[in-house]
């Protein structure tokens, strides 16, 4: 696999202002997202990681070192619509998104911009509201969906530029949790079935835990970088960053402390569930 | 007595007589007492936002009462009851207006009628309460972080001291450190004046480490009301509603389907760890 965003040496700064002093948000960062992966990155607020997510689609631009978005340099102004083709972005409101009165008409609005033919406009956008599950609301209003609905459409208005990666930035912080579900899983199956890549800012962990990779940021910096399940094991290093882990391994990390030797490896509900099952019944 | 606060077949419909009419509220009876730390979960147009406006007088009924001491608000001074009554909405940094953060938090104060004195004393006592320290309340609210800006916002609900504090998803977007400090903050103003607080939540691990009683909107209406470990047992009902239970009660439910005779009712972690522990006989260490 190749990368398909590149941080090399990355600074970014937010300039002073009348009422700020200059705000170093990360220093010589490097990174690569790999094409193809579904990459979570998790931290404490002020972390740096939506400045970083920020970076991927060319919203903000370094003020040191470079970004490579899928080979374009994010500093080369002529670049940038070839830069957001590729990657999309998704944010944390679902009504700060949405543009138009009718949902398909929402989802039309990027392609119409890139100056698609209306033929092939119908047929990306059927595509993209399918994939997300939202076809059926095509000609609804959006204002009248739920926040879950919402932001899939905001997920069908990005795919319907047929994008090689999306960035979402805490797109579940606003959704209950029957739309939480919806959101992740379409965001999964997109990664899984079109092999679109996949960058996903969040604070919960057991959306984290959904990725093949995670990426922990602390202070502007990189602390953890591994598969979610190594990532969660380090307790201790996730508490100093302000983070916590998700209960099935907080269980098992606080059984480990009064003396068992349980594998924290064991994230999901039916892993934990099976590691206690023959904690219970056997041994001892 | 009177409970402190209590609806009476409470109904509110909107766009009524239109073709988009909606029973948004329908029929409920509840009521809350003094001290109680109230939990409030149901999906996304449940009923649940519709309802708590209701309790400050934000919305009239379309039939029904809201009483607050048992007086029906809509019959005494509206505008006093929402002193009494604190409401903290969602995203509720977005409101700060003010140039200063003592000065935002001295709104509400301010339009009691207090004397300067009494207001200033209010400002610094809810300050206190939600950890925002003196050499803060200078600044503009807008230096701030998103996690001090949220305690600044609900500091100035607070500042009024009200009987009763109803928080609609006071922690949404923060990270878990400042989702625990804006809880203890909570707790530690119910603790301080024995207010009751009303909090909606969707994370059903916090409502799991934080409240005292449940209570389950579905459609318009109060489908659950108990304590949150009769709540979660009922997982399935949960689950066909698009709610959750907390990940501790998935687990301990797939205990009990691969045959452990084991008390499912069990919802934090340290309820787990301590069940766990009593079945190893007391003691883990070999």
């Amino acid at each position: 696999m190749s990368e398909l965003i590149k941080f090399e040496n990355t600074t970014f700064a937010y300039p002073e202002s009348s009422e700020n002093l200059a705000q170093l948000v990360f220093e010589n960062l490097n990174l690569e997202i790999e094409e193809g992966s579904f990459v979570a990155v998790l931290g404490h607020n002020g972390s740096g990681k939506s400045t970083l997510a920020k970076h991927m689609n060319s919203v903000l631009l370094p003020s040191g070192g470079k970004v490579w978005i899928a080979g374009y340099d994010s500093l080369n102004e002529a670049d940038i619509i070839n830069i957001r083709r590729n990657v999309g972005m998704v944010f944390q409101n679902p009504d700060n998104q949405i543009v138009s009165n009718v949902v398909e008409e929402d989802v039309a609005f990027a392609p119409e911009n890139l100056g698609i033919p209306p033929a092939e406009i119908r047929q990306r956008v059927d595509e993209a509201l399918k994939l997300v599950g939202m076809y059926d609301y095509r000609d609804h209003a959006p204002h009248l969906l739920s926040g879950g609905q919402k932001q899939r459409i905001a997920i069908a208005g990005v795919i319907a530029m047929r994008p090689r990666c999306i960035v979402l930035d805490e797109p579940t912080a606003m959704l209950d949790p029957k739309g939480r579900k919806d959101v992740i899983e379409t965001i999964s199956r997109l990664n899984r079935e079109s092999g679109i890549t996949v960058v996903l800012i969040t604070h919960h962990m057991s959306e984290a835990a959904r990725a093949d990779r995670l990426i922990v940021m602390s202070d502007g910096k990189i602390i953890a970088d591994d598969v979610p399940q190594n990532v969660f094991c380090d307790v201790k290093l996730l508490n100093s960053a302000g983070l916590t882990v998700p209960d099935t391994t907080a269980l098992l990390y606080e059984l480990n402390e009064l003396g068992a030797d349980l594998p924290l490896k064991a994230v999901s509900v039916s892993e934990c569930a099976e590691v206690l099952y023959d904690y219970i019944t056997k041994g001892n | 007595m009177a409970p402190l606060i209590q609806t009476q077949q409470l109904r509110h419909v909107y766009s009524a007589g239109t073709p988009f009419e909606h029973v948004a509220v329908d029929n409920i009876d509840f009521s809350a007492e003094a001290g109680e730390f109230i939990g409030i979960i149901g999906h996304t147009g449940s009923g649940k936002s519709t309802f708590i406006q209701h309790l400050n007088g934000l919305l009239k009924p379309t039939s029904g009462q809201v009483l607050f001491n048992g007086e029906d608000i809509w019959k005494i001074k509206t505008r006093d009851v929402r002193f009494q009554v604190g409401l903290v909405f969602q995203y509720p940094e977005y409101q700060l207006f003010e140039e200063t953060v003592f000065q935002d938090i001295a709104f509400g104060p301010r339009n009691m009628k207090l004397t300067e004195e009494e207001v200033k004393s209010r400002v610094l006592k809810a300050a206190n309460v939600v950890g925002i320290s003196e050499d803060l309340l200078d600044k503009s609210p807008f230096e701030l972080s998103g996690g001090q800006k949220r305690r600044v916002a609900i500091a100035g609900v607070i500042a009024m001291q009200p009987k009763v504090l109803i928080l609609d998803e006071p922690t949404a977007g923060l990270d878990p450190q400042g989702r625990n400090s804006i809880l203890d903050n909570i707790r530690a103003y119910r603790d301080a004046t024995g207010a009751t607080i009303i909090m909606v939540s969707h994370s059903m691990e916090e409502m799991a480490e934080n409240v005292e009683r449940l209570v389950v909107f579905n459609d318009a209406k109060i489908v659950m009301d108990g304590q949150p470990s009769n709540v979660f047992s009922r997982a399935d009902e949960l689950k066909n509603m698009g709610l959750d239970v907390p990940l501790v009660t998935e687990v301990f439910l797939q205990l009990r389907n691969m045959g452990l005779a084991i008390d499912s009712s069990v919802y934090t972690v340290s309820q787990a760890r301590d069940l766990i522990l009593s079945m190893k006989g007391g003691k883990l260490r070999a």
